[in-house]
């Protein structure tokens, strides 16, 4: 078998010599080119035959094809005007004409900004903008001069040589003085004025979950807090607490290293805590705070109450009304033995507490 | 060295408060001098006031003990009281007594078993007739 295929190798490379690839490309109808983005259109019906199934046969004919559309791509390339790009031993460039498809845009479009505290004003007030000209007559200089900028008109205003004080003013007072200090105030404010309308154009999603909308869970509420007191020029350092808030401050680490008393604080401080802790642990109060426990009991309850009452609803309509009136019995009496156990239970576990 | 956090305060003074009663007050709050309880290389110790801050400027390293032990918090911080903190507990303690049986045999006793002896004098005896059973 090897000899056989020796054979075919050498044929085909014979044949090859005296034939050299033709350039030349028959097709029915002509291609439709787009430089611009090096496309050629081939509207040339395949031959159908040919691309059934998936074979060694089809993968030859695509090859065919692509390669004759290619060849007459490259062919028109070669028809551009072409220069050489750096001098004469650069590389030749071909310039290629404008695209004729406009390609889709890669990202959304910019969503539009929103107008500024000024713009609100004018809109509202239905002031509409006025043309400038550009240029101002100068009287002194007799010409025409820019509005604003490099030689405008009115005379180079850090050369005025002249301050007058005016009427009601203190003759001590340095007028230049003044008046530099008035042009610093209208910069920074028209620079604050600037830098709120950015922050306004750019905020909504960042402090979203800060603001108040009155039905907060309490994570959100605790999260709004803890921002809040941390939002202060000293970062919340000098915030005195809120009456509930606990006494100790976040740690800049996030809780990862433990933090203890100073060795040699305050010693009479150190005592009073001491003191309370054993007046706590003695007065023999229980653990448990009855009102709390049943409030909470109680809210749970609700909570399950109002769940039970959507659920129902939405599955079975009319019915389900009727039989809402049982629940509520239920959870009347469940009320009461919820508190009665959970306050049994801890006076039982304190008097099974082990001997040392 | 450290100060106690409050659930090793909290600890300490339950085991305390077994042996004397309320009267950890006192040991926290003397009319002598103050004095504070100090953890080092996970022993308590009861220490004053002066003695503390000469303790202090000694290294980690190289101190050993300070004070008085009162007791050591294991592995898994649980505390332990040492002899050492009898001198202190004595004046307070709620009661005195041998042990009658060892703990092991306490342990399997009946209960009206006598685990403990209160050995006193006879002045003792006379003193509390009235307490006594």
């Amino acid at each position: 078998m090897a000899a056989v295929r020796v054979e075919e190798v050498l044929a085909a490379a014979a044949q090859e010599q005296q034939q050299p690839r033709s350039v030349q490309v028959e097709k029915e109808l002509e291609l439709e080119f787009d430089l611009g983005n090096l496309l050629a259109l081939d509207p040339n019906p395949p031959p159908a035959a040919a691309l059934r199934g998936a074979g060694p046969r089809r993968e030859s004919q695509l090859r065919a094809l692509a390669r004759d559309n290619v060849q007459l791509l490259a062919a028109r390339l070669w028809e551009l005007p072409a220069e050489r790009a750096d001098g004469a031993a650069g590389p030749l460039v071909a310039r290629l004409p404008e695209p004729i498809f406009r390609l889709p845009r890669e990202k959304p479009p910019p969503r539009p900004r929103p107008p500024t505290r000024w713009e609100q004003f004018a809109r509202l007030k239905g002031i509409r903008r006025r043309k400038r000209t550009s240029l101002v007559w100068d009287e002194q200089a007799k010409e025409w001069r820019r509005r604003w900028g490099y030689r405008r008109a009115g005379g180079d205003p850090a050369r005025a040589w002249l301050a007058e004080v005016p009427a009601g003013a203190d003759p001590e007072e340095d007028q230049f003085a003044k008046l530099r200090r008035a042009k610093r105030e209208r910069v920074a404010r028209n620079e604050l004025n600037r830098l709120r309308n950015l922050a306004r154009a750019h905020r909504s999603a960042a402090a979203a979950p800060l603001h108040p909308t009155g039905h907060q869970s309490r994570q959100e509420l605790g999260l709004a807090a803890r921002v809040a007191r941390v939002s202060t020029a000293s970062l919340g350092r000098f915030q005195p607490r809120l009456p509930k808030e606990p006494a100790e401050p976040p740690s800049r680490d996030g809780g990862k290293k433990r933090r203890f008393q100073p060795l040699l604080g305050d010693l009479a401080a150190e005592r009073g805590r001491q003191l309370e802790l054993l007046r706590g642990m003695n007065s023999k109060k229980p653990a448990l705070d009855i009102t709390r426990a049943v409030n909470k009991q109680l809210r749970e309850e609700d909570a399950e109450a109002a769940a039970a009452k959507g659920k129902k609803r939405a599955q079975r309509g009319k019915r389900g009304r009727r039989q809402q009136q049982r629940p509520g019995k239920r959870s009347g009496g469940g009320k009461k033995g919820g508190a009665a156990r959970r306050q049994q239970q801890p006076a039982g576990g304190s008097s099974r507490r082990k001997k040392a | 060295m450290r100060p106690l956090t409050e659930a090793e305060t909290r600890a300490v003074f339950e085991k305390l408060g077994r042996y004397i009663g309320e009267n950890i007050q006192l040991l926290v709050d003397r009319p002598d001098g103050t004095y504070c309880f100090r953890l080092h290389r996970d022993r308590v110790y009861y220490v004053s006031e002066k003695l503390l801050k000469g303790a202090a400027s000694i290294p980690r390293d190289s101190l050993v003990a300070l004070g008085t032990c009162f007791g050591k918090f294991t592995k898994t911080q649980k505390f332990r009281l040492s002899v050492t903190a009898l001198d202190f507990l004595a004046p307070y303690a709620k009661g005195f007594g041998v042990a009658a049986k060892s703990t092991q045999d306490c342990r399997k006793v009946d209960p009206m078993a006598i685990v403990v002896f209160h050995q006193a004098d006879v002045g003792e005896y006379v003193r509390s007739e009235d307490t006594l059973t």
